[in-house]
């Protein structure tokens, strides 16, 4: 098995007397979509807020290719490599594709005082890398707020990966799409992975991890209960493991097993 | 390769008119109600009022708001507003009283000194706002009444009890940088042109206007730079970014903070340079300077084409704005009309815009 990009190891995160994680393992080779998959509250957002930075674990270690690492600001985990699209995207509705693209790296042009945008070849990478995505803007000045909800997920992947991602966590972002659009970014996700970036895929929808996830890890109550391997695990067993097994079986018994 | 060209055509997206790209620059409506205002007094008022004269009796106002109003308006991109900039004007201007007539500091240090003391007080604005996360319209509205009464204390203490510091015209007579922040600059030119017949004159051979006032010259000049930051560079950028959702911009990596502490102090800046520059004028300072000044500067940002939740707005578009304010002042006393249709004229503005504004921002962002 080749090497993880990053690996964590026995994550706990308390906040003041609350456990939010409970020593959670983890890790995501080049190449690979690693699912991770939990019910609302089971500790997802805050696993991966430790991962990209926001927080840093009250014990437990990461590795980053490797090495043992602790980053103490988003930015720093950035600039190694670890983009995370957050749900809210990070997207202003009101600034163009462009102006959203580069938002914090603006290419420029020129020195001292005469330092400005590179506009034009802001314009040219943003058509040409959402070009790569399957997305044709009808002109780079659009504002994403014209966008649908699926398009803008794609800017903010195109975006990550152009940033050089080496690691891509996608915070549920299939939650809010439809069927289309939902099956679109799957695709894009898909398309990501082929260039050798790992992706974590965060999601409490079975089906849409299990159509593109190389690995499953279900977490629930701050704890993981195991990864499975693609093959190895249906749907249904990975929906019981989600909400703690019994409780959903008593569930399906009144739904007519809908859910 | 082909096949990538013709899917590069969406066949649900018919071709943008002229006017839809028009519609989506912030700054348009200011520039119709200049058009608009323009073509009211040209047929109401005394043909007068767009003399050269004219001209400069209304720009001159307008160009000592649309200072404030620019910097407000970058602001208020950022997402924030600063309702302390009139009393900041009255405070300012009592700093550089004290410095340049009772210090007797000459320019090269009060100037400097002054727009220090006011840029430690807009970051002491933005800190606060930040750190508290409160509304920056009541912290700032707590400003406005803090460094009123500050200038009227103040300036008790420093003249022995009067409202009002003298003698700022004199302490400043001579010093070399006192033509670029007092009376007119190009005067030569208009000598000669008025000699030559160009520009009308008086009798005696001086030209009627002998120059263009230097306010007016600081307000074009920091409406161009404004403009070029916003939209030419990574600032600018970070300004848009950071007023159209925070917490998007700083998961980018924008500096958030950095950002709106600069901005606050920016608008603390403008008002200290339309204090320095009317205190000179005027020879004196006194408490009521700047009085209203943040809400007239809020309108001409709104005029202008920004939007009250942040995020979208133009420099250029608070110049117009300005425009107009200095025209409906101004131009009123050229006309029959009362001059107190000011205020009316002024709130119609104002509403016409935000109803205008509104508009305009579901048709950029295409909200249905």
């Amino acid at each position: 098995m080749t090497q993880p990009i990053i690996h964590m190891e026995s994550i706990k995160k308390h906040f003041g007397n609350v456990i939010a994680l409970n020593g959670v393992t983890f890790d995501v080779t080049p190449g690979e979509c690693h699912c991770l998959l939990g019910d609302n509250g089971a500790g997802k957002s805050t696993f991966i807020k430790t991962m990209s930075g926001v927080h840093k674990p009250t014990a437990g270690e990461i590795f980053f290719e490797g090495k043992p690492l602790s980053f103490d600001s988003p930015r720093e985990a950035m600039e190694a490599g670890i983009a995370t699209v957050f749900q809210d995207l990070a997207m202003i509705p009101l600034m163009s594709v462009t102006r959203n693209f580069f938002m914090g790296r603006e290419p420029t042009k020129g020195r001292g005082l005469t330092k400005r945008l590179d506009i034009d070849r802001a314009n040219e990478i943003t058509m040409e890398e959402m070009r790569k995505m399957g997305i044709n803007l009808r002109a780079p000045d659009q504002a994403v707020g014209t966008l649908s909800g699926g398009e803008r997920q794609t800017v903010a992947i195109a975006r990550a990966v152009y940033f050089g991602a080496k690691v891509l966590i996608l915070d549920e972002p299939t939650s809010a799409l439809g069927v289309r659009q939902t099956s679109n970014v799957l695709s894009t996700i898909a398309r990501v992975r082929e260039q050798g970036v790992g992706v974590v895929f965060i999601s409490h929808n079975v089906r849409h991890a299990m159509a593109v996830g190389d690995r499953f890890t279900v977490l629930n109550r701050g704890q993981t209960l195991g990864t499975a391997v693609k093959g190895e695990i249906t749907s249904a067993e990975l929906q019981d493991l989600m909400a703690g097994g019994q409780e959903l079986a008593q569930l399906e018994g009144s739904l007519g097993g809908t859910i | 390769m082909s096949a990538e060209n013709l899917s590069q055509q969406d066949e649900r997206i018919r071709a943008e008119s002229l006017a839809t790209k028009l519609m989506k620059k912030p700054e348009l409506g200011a520039i119709g109600g200049v058009v608009l205002v323009t073509l009211f007094f040209l047929a109401t008022a005394d043909s007068a009022m767009f003399t050269l004269s004219g001209i400069m009796n209304f720009m001159t106002p307008a160009a000592q708001l649309g200072i404030l109003g620019i910097a407000a308006a970058m602001l208020m991109i950022g997402g924030e507003f600063d309702l302390s900039i009139g009393s900041m004007v009255a405070f300012a201007g009592m700093v550089f009283g004290v410095f340049t007539v009772n210090l007797g500091l000459p320019l090269i240090f009060a100037i400097p000194l002054t727009m220090a003391f006011a840029a430690l007080i807009g970051a002491l604005n933005g800190a606060i706002v930040l750190r508290t996360g409160l509304p920056s319209f009541i912290v700032t509205l707590a400003g406005l009444f803090i460094l009123r009464g500050a200038s009227l204390v103040g300036l008790k203490l420093f003249t022995g009890g009067s409202t009002q510091l003298r003698g700022v015209r004199d302490a400043v007579e001579g010093d070399f940088l006192a033509p670029l922040f007092s009376g007119d600059a190009f005067t030569g030119l208009f000598g000669w042109l008025a000699s030559i017949g160009v520009i009308d004159s008086f009798k005696s051979g001086t030209p009627k206007v002998p120059g263009i006032p230097v306010e007016i010259l600081w307000f074009v000049a920091i409406a161009l730079v404004a403009t070029y930051i916003l939209v030419r560079t990574p600032v600018g950028n970070w300004v848009f970014a950071t007023g159209g959702d925070t917490n998007a911009a700083k998961n980018s990596g924008v500096p958030v903070r950095g950002v709106k502490i600069s901005l606050f102090m920016l608008t603390a800046c403008a008002a200290s340079l339309v204090a320095i520059i009317t205190v000179i004028d005027a020879g004196s300072t006194d408490a009521r300077r700047g009085f209203m000044k943040e809400f007239e500067a809020i309108i001409t940002a709104v005029i202008g084409g920004c939007l009250l939740t942040g995020g979208y707005g133009s420099a250029i578009g608070a110049f117009f704005g300005a425009i107009i304010f200095g025209m409906v002042t101004i131009g009123l006393t050229y006309t029959d009309f009362d001059q107190d249709w000011f205020q009316i004229f002024l709130g119609g503005m104002l509403l016409l815009a935000v109803v205008f504004n509104n508009v305009i921002r579901k048709r950029v962002t295409g909200e249905r």
